[in-house]
Parts: C-alpha cells; structure tokens; sequence
C-alpha cells in the first residue's frame, strides 16, 4: 500500500503538474499578466451569468410552415392543371383543415389528373418518401394531404433556414462570438457575450420579414372588409398601424399574383426625397425585377398593398410602370425602426416565426461582481479551511493543504483543456468540491489516529487507515458521481454547470486527497523513520 | 505543538438511547413540512411557473423608489409585481408571474419583460438593467419537470447503489434518511417562502449527496463493526459506530461549514438562496444519517449474518478496497 516505486513518483507527479499547467494561462489572464505568444493557451471560459451576455430560446410555430406548403401546393396543382394536355378545368379548391381539396369538372379526367400530380406529391427529398397523399373521392373529388414525413421535413428544412437568417441577423448587429445552435425539432438556441442593448437584438430576432406585395381588391365593399368577408379570391388584411391608412383598419388583396420579398438583392434605410420621411429602399434580383415591372405595367393607377408579416404598410397607387427593380416602403417608420427592417430585409425572411420563450440576460456589472465576490468568497473558505486543517492534524494537515490548493489548480486545469464553461453555479460547484475533497482527507487522517490509539505501530496505522478509509471514500465518490451524472443529463443550464464541475472535480480531488497525499506520507515515513505522530 | 482535537478519544454518547424521541419529532416535522408545502406552498421562482424577472440598479438614488415602482408596474396590467432588495438599497429585483390561462401565447413571458423595462426606464432614466429573466409557461413547465426527474432519478440511484453495495435494510436508511432531508429543506422553503428556483434544484442534489456521504461513512462502519463483533447486540454496536466516526463527522461537517460560511457572507448576492439551502442541508444530513439513518437499521432487523464474509466475498472487497484507493 504504501510502495511507491519510482517511476510511479514521475508518473503521478507528471499528471499532477501538467495539468496544473492547463491553469496559468486563465490565471495569467484574470490577474491581467500577458501569456507569452508560443505557447499553447486554453483558456476557460466564463458562462454568460459571469460574463455578462445574453442567452435567448427562440420557438418556432409551425403552423406557418404547414399554411405556407398548401399555398404553394395550390399554386403548383393550378399550374400543372392548366399546362396538362388537354387542360384540366377544376372547381374552387379548398385549403381547410390542412389539406387541398377540389372537384374535376369532367370526371373522364380523374385519371389524367391524378397523372399530373404525382410528380407533386414526392418531395425534394433525395430518399423518395411521399410529401403528400393524393386520395379520389365520390368519383370526381380530390384530397391531397400533406404526410406526416413531409411535414416534418419542411419542418426541418425551414429550421435550418431560419438558423442561417438568425444568424446573418445577429451578425449584422456587429456583435462578437454569438452562438447559435439548433435545439430540438422546433427551437434555437442564441447566446451573445456582452451586449449592451438585448432590446434591439429581439426586435430583430422576433421580426418574421416576409414582405409581399399584392393588388387591391377594389371590388370589396368597404362593410363587407369591416366584417371580415373578402370576396372569392382576396383575403382581408388588416393594416399595422390604422393611423396611417386614414381611419381604414383593413384591406381586401387578392390572394395570388402578387410578389414575394424573398428575391432582393439589397435593402437599406433612407429617407424620402420629398417627405424626408424614414423608408427602406428595396433592389430586386433580376428575376424578382422583371415580375415587379411586369405587375407595375399591367396594373398602372390601381393600388397595390406593401405587406409585412400578414399587416399592411402601406397601400399607394401605381402612378407608373416600375422598371429599375428599384422601390421604397414607406410606413411611418422611425430610423431605428427603418434600419431594423432592412437588416431583417437583407437577411432574408424567416420561414417560421420565433417567439423568445426563454431569455436570461445579465449585465457586465453583475457579472463582474459575481466573479469578484466568488473569487473573495473561495479564497478566505479555502484560507480558513487550511488553518483548520494545519490546527487540527500538523504534518497531516500539511498535506491535506497541499493536496487542496493542487486539486484546485488541476480542476481548473482541466476545465481549460477540455473547453468546459465556468458558471456561477459551477463556482458554487467548485467550492463544494473543495469541501468533499477535504472530508476523504479527515477521513484517512482520523483514521490514523485512530489505529495509532489502537496501539498499531505507525507504519501499520498508516497502511490501514488508508485501506480502511477508502472504502467508504470509494462509496461516497461513487454516488456523488451517481447524482452529477444524472444532473447533467436531466437537469438544464445552471445545473449542468454545476455538474461539469463537481464531475471534475470528483476525479482530481480522489487523485490528489488519496493518491498524492498517500505518496507523501509513504516518502516521509520512508525517510524520518518516525516511531510517533503528532496528531 | 499541541493540535486541536474536537472530539476527545474513547467519547462514548449513547446516541441511540434517543432514538425513539428523536425520530416522534423528526417524522412529526416532515409531517409538519409536507403539510407546509401543501397549503402555505412553495414561493416557486419564474423558472418554475413562467414568468419575467429583472435586476435593476438605480444608479444615482441611494434607496430604489419600491412604492413607485409597484405602481408603475401594477398599472401595466399584468398584475401585482414582486418587489424585493437584493444587494444594496438601490438594487432591487422586480418579478412578475405569468398571469393565469396565458398558455396560448408563447411569447407573452417576453413581451411583458420589455414592457416593464420600457415603463421602469421612462419613469427613472437612472436605472441600470443588471439581469433579466424570461421564462415562457411552456419552458417553466419543462424546466420543472426535468428538474424533479433529475432530484427523484438521483435519490432512487442512489439508494439502488446502496442496496447493492451493503444490503437492502441499509437502502431503505439511506432512502429515508435522504426523504427526511429533502423534505425538511422544502418545509424551510414552504415556511419562510424563499424563492424556490432551479439553482434550489442544484441546491437539493448537493444537499443528497453531501447527507448520503455522511451516511456512507456512519454506514461502513456498523458494516465493518458487525463483522468484528458478531455477538454485540445491535443498538450497542450502533453507539459504537456513530462514537467512532463522530470525530470525523465533526470535523468535515465544520470544514464544509467554512467554505459555505465563506459563501453565504461574502459570495455573490445571486446564489445566497443556493449557499443558504445547503447550509442548512449541513446540519440537517448530519443529525439525519445519526438519527435517522442508523435506528432504521434496528427496526428493519439488519442480520449480522449477512456480513459473515466467505472467502470470495472477502477477495472482492479487498479488490474494491483497493481501487477506491488506487
């Protein structure tokens, strides 16, 4: 028990010290001393509830997703319906309960239309699954229903896009280092060290920016929009903001033909020519222009309504064909609000919308003075803790101290290699680690004594109270192992911090208050020889 | 030099002698506490039930306007704001629970945060946002589930541990020993309505660990005792265990006792309700792995002949020993 050959001295020594190493250069970093360039430096790193920052959860709803798939379903079967060979006519189709349903008007065709379809109903998907069902009813009535499989993918797919549009978002606020990570099927995760403002970070994050443009409905009675009954065709859409539309709280447009806002190239706030009023300028792609200028000319002195996010801007008159591609959306905006929208704009649309359902924001002067005071905090516990020790077991107490300020250091250590995030919990997580590491060393030492008490010889005493005590250290490691585990994999944020550290910590203080101080105390007893213990 | 011994040597308590009265009182108090919970309830945190939370310093007042700022934010028409100091005088915490039956809006937890930042900020252009807490209905659902999964999953490990490790009566101590922690932590919860967040949770794991190492340690002993004494009758033997390691329960107990001591005075204001449950957690898994964990044994009729070791139950222990050690 108390053999150590030599190579196992250099061995454990090695291990020791390299991983007290690990430390300096986080240490260096928080006493502000520069860490020479050519060596390597891990570092740890502060969670945000030190740092300051903020950690946003953003959830998707994804009945947008599934509305959008029957609109553009629709479109599609209208188009293949009508360049199938001979034309198919059908009746009004139907978009309720979530699947397209319509009627073909000469029921010989049932066949030839279930032949255009199919190429619909397979999606992008590279594995051949089926996107949507295609069910013959009553002879003549079809019902295309969207498969589950499909929806998930969609699903999927519009997450993975509005991962990228977060980010362009976040990026073009100028902030540094955010992480953004998908989480789930329908959330994501956002963090942003140190931001002064989260406010403007939200707006832009909550802002869907689908912008579309469509023709107005003149035909609608202005009773018939108040209560909500668009004619066949348009839809009732409700204005942002009615100051601006001269008492009018909503428009009937026509559901298809317009423009979407996803083929721009550009958007930037500026200010009206003649109004001097904040806008955004808008530059379409090429194929976007054409469409624009395709609509313009063929509507000229009709109104066309500007819509952002199922509200209307704005809803001017088409003095004239708009051939540059070019445009302005006006909308009573400020310059703030104005410059939000066009970076919304220039990162293109969210295919969902995100709610902030979690927010955890802390400011850099909490955070400082959280790290302050649980720095002060676990250097007068470790201090106080070390005198106990020295007072109560001398030699022993020695290097039980030692064993400490080494645990300490390799816990840190550790935590630099491995990349892990130091919380305010895992400082709380530190300082208990700290405390269970003292106890395997009270536990030994007691037991010492107690043989000594017994009457064993020192040597003896030694051997077997560290045999003895390990046992119940092993058994109480064990289940302390048992709860940070079962932490980490069912609890969230500020426990898993906590965890990380106490799992850690767990390892390195087992290696440092058994091992190391067993060493110790194995080099001593071989070198004084010593016939009693002070202790 | 002369060092410091706590407990003198050959200290002989008959702590089991008090064994009944103790245990009236202790079960009388769980009782007492899980009648607490049940209708003064615990003060959970918007963690747990949705909500916002906002640290707020106003940076040139010396006391935090409270009355005004209840108004401002009572107007908004979420309800009544929970006000609280933390810190200085001119730190204060302004909570605000989700309203009931706002399930259908996910966002809702974050529209209310910003208007009462705006409303708190046009009001006092000096105040300084320090933290802000959103947590909508349906994440504060998940987090209090998970969080319970993770404190009940850990108890029930545990004591599986346990039951393989010794035998089975030895479970059931250590399951009711960690029962009678958990549940008297929760009454001081229930009774002084603490706020009861996800770092309590935390709080409450460490708490089980510490008390269960307690236990361990009183536990391996009767263990090695009943080994060594096979004629003892069990209330001695037990006496004689909790004697034994008394010096040391002692002294781990006061050294955790420090560092958290160090962590309650002079630690950051925002994990004081975390310091302060383990704190009493300290005293409360030390008296319950004496009181609780050890009598059980008595009653659940622990065999001393299920501790004669054979000769291959001995080489395993040795092995298990050694590595515990290695």
């Amino acid at each position: 028990m108390l053999d150590f050959p030599r190579w196992k001295r250099i061995w454990l020594w090695f291990i020791t010290l390299a991983a007290c190493a690990a430390a300096l250069p986080s240490l260096f970093a928080v006493s502000g001393l520069p860490w020479p360039s050519l060596l390597p430096n891990p570092q740890i790193n502060l969670g945000l509830d030190l740092a300051g920052g903020s950690h946003i959860l953003l959830e998707a709803n994804p009945t947008q997703v599934t509305r959008q798939r029957l609109e553009s379903m629709e479109e599609n079967v209208r188009q293949r319906l009508r360049q199938a060979e001979p034309r198919i006519e059908v009746g009004e189709i139907s978009t309720k309960d979530g699947a397209l349903t319509f009627m073909v008007a000469n029921p010989a065709q049932v066949d030839a239309t279930r032949e255009a379809l199919l190429p619909l109903t397979t999606g992008a998907g590279l594995t051949g699954q089926r996107d949507w069902n295609i069910q013959v009813v009553d002879t003549s009535r079809f019902v295309l229903t969207p498969t589950k499989e499909g929806i998930d993918l969609a699903i999927s797919q519009a997450m993975d896009t509005a991962t990228e549009v977060v980010r362009k978002r976040i990026d073009a606020l100028g902030t540094r280092e955010p992480t953004i990570i998908r989480q789930g099927p329908q959330r994501i995760v956002v963090q942003v060290p140190g931001l002064k403002d989260p406010q403007a970070l939200k707006n832009l994050l909550g802002k869907t920016a689908k912008l579309e443009f469509k023709l107005v409905d003149q035909t609608a009675s202005p009773t018939d929009i108040a209560s909500g009954i668009a004619p066949p065709g348009s839809e009732i859409v409700p204005y942002a903001d009615p100051a601006n539309s001269g008492g009018v709280s909503a428009l009937a447009v026509r559901r298809l033909g317009g423009i979407k806002g996803d083929s721009l190239t550009n958007a930037i706030q500026t200010n009206d020519q003649q109004t001097n009023e904040a806008v955004v300028s808008i530059q379409f792609d090429q194929q976007g222009g054409a469409k624009f200028a395709k609509l313009t000319t063929e509507n000229v002195n009709k109104p066309f309504a500007i819509i952002l996010d199922g509200k209307v801007l704005s809803a001017p008159n088409i003095n004239e064909p708009i051939l540059g591609g070019q445009a302005q959306i006006s909308g009573s905006f400020t310059v703030e609000s104005a410059n939000e929208l066009a970076i919304s704009l220039r990162s293109g649309a969210l295919p969902v919308d995100l709610k902030v359902v979690e927010e955890r924001t802390v400011g850099p002067d909490l955070g400082a003075d959280s790290i302050r005071k649980g720095a002060i905090a676990f250097m007068v516990g470790t201090i106080a803790l070390m005198a106990f020790m020295l007072i109560t077991y001398g030699r022993f107490g020695v290097y039980t101290c030692t064993a400490l300020i080494l645990n300490t250091l390799m816990i840190l250590g550790i935590m630099a290699v491995a990349n892990t995030t130091l919380t305010l919990p895992g400082i709380a997580g530190f300082v208990l680690t700290i405390g269970a590491a003292v106890d395997a060393n009270v536990l030994i030492n007691e037991r010492i004594r107690e043989e000594r008490a017994r009457g064993r010889r020192v040597v003896q005493a030694v051997e077997v109270g560290y045999k003895e005590a390990s046992r119940a250290i092993f058994d109480a490691n064990i289940t302390n192992v048992i709860a940070a585990v079962l932490m980490f994999l069912f609890g969230s944020g500020p426990i898993r911090g906590f965890a990380i550290v106490l799992m850690i910590g767990i390892v390195t203080s087992v290696f440092t208050a058994v091992t190391l101080t067993r060493m110790w105390v194995s080099g001593w007893l071989r070198k004084a020889r010593p016939t009693d213990l002070v202790m | 030099m002369k060092l410091l011994k706590l407990v003198p040597d050959n200290t002989n308590i008959n702590f089991l002698r008090w064994r009944v009265p103790f245990y009236v009182i202790s079960l009388l108090l769980m009782a007492a506490s899980v009648g607490l919970v049940l209708t003064k309830g615990l003060n959970l945190g918007v963690d747990f039930v949705g909500g916002q939370m906002i640290r707020v310093t106003f940076v040139q007042s010396a006391e935090a306007p409270v009355a005004v700022l209840r108004e401002t934010v009572g107007n908004l028409g979420y309800g009544e704001p929970i006000i609280q100091q933390f810190g200085k005088p001119n730190e204060v915490s302004i909570r605000m629970k989700l309203p009931e039956g706002s399930d259908d809006d996910p966002g809702l937890a974050n529209t209310m945060s910003n208007k009462i930042i705006a409303a708190v900020k046009a009001g006092h252009p000096d105040v300084r946002i320090d933290g802000n807490d959103t947590v909508s209905g349906k994440v504060s659902g998940e987090l209090f589930k998970t969080g319970m999964q993770a404190l009940i999953a850990a108890v029930i490990a545990i004591s599986i541990y346990i039951w393989v490790r010794f035998e089975w009566q030895f479970g059931v101590g250590a399951l009711f020993a960690l029962l009678h922690d958990v549940t008297l932590t929760l009454g001081l919860f229930a009774l002084t309505q603490m706020e009861f967040d996800l770092n309590i949770v935390a709080a409450l794991l460490t708490l089980i660990g510490y008390s269960l190492n307690d236990t361990i340690v009183v536990y391996d002993r009767i263990r090695e005792n009943m080994k060594k004494y096979r004629r003892m009758p069990m209330p001695e033997l037990l006496n004689l265990s909790v004697n034994e390691t008394l010096s040391r329960t002692i002294v781990t107990s006061l050294s955790v006792l420090i560092t958290l001591l160090a962590l309650l005075l002079l630690g950051p204001n925002v994990i004081f309700g975390f310091t302060a449950a383990i704190t009493l957690g300290i005293f409360v898994g030390t008296y319950s792995s004496v009181y609780m964990a050890a009598p059980i044994l008595i009653w659940l009729k622990v065999n001393a002949a299920s501790f004669v070791p054979t000769e291959s139950e001995l080489d395993r222990q040795e092995k298990l020993a050694r590595e515990g050690g290695a």
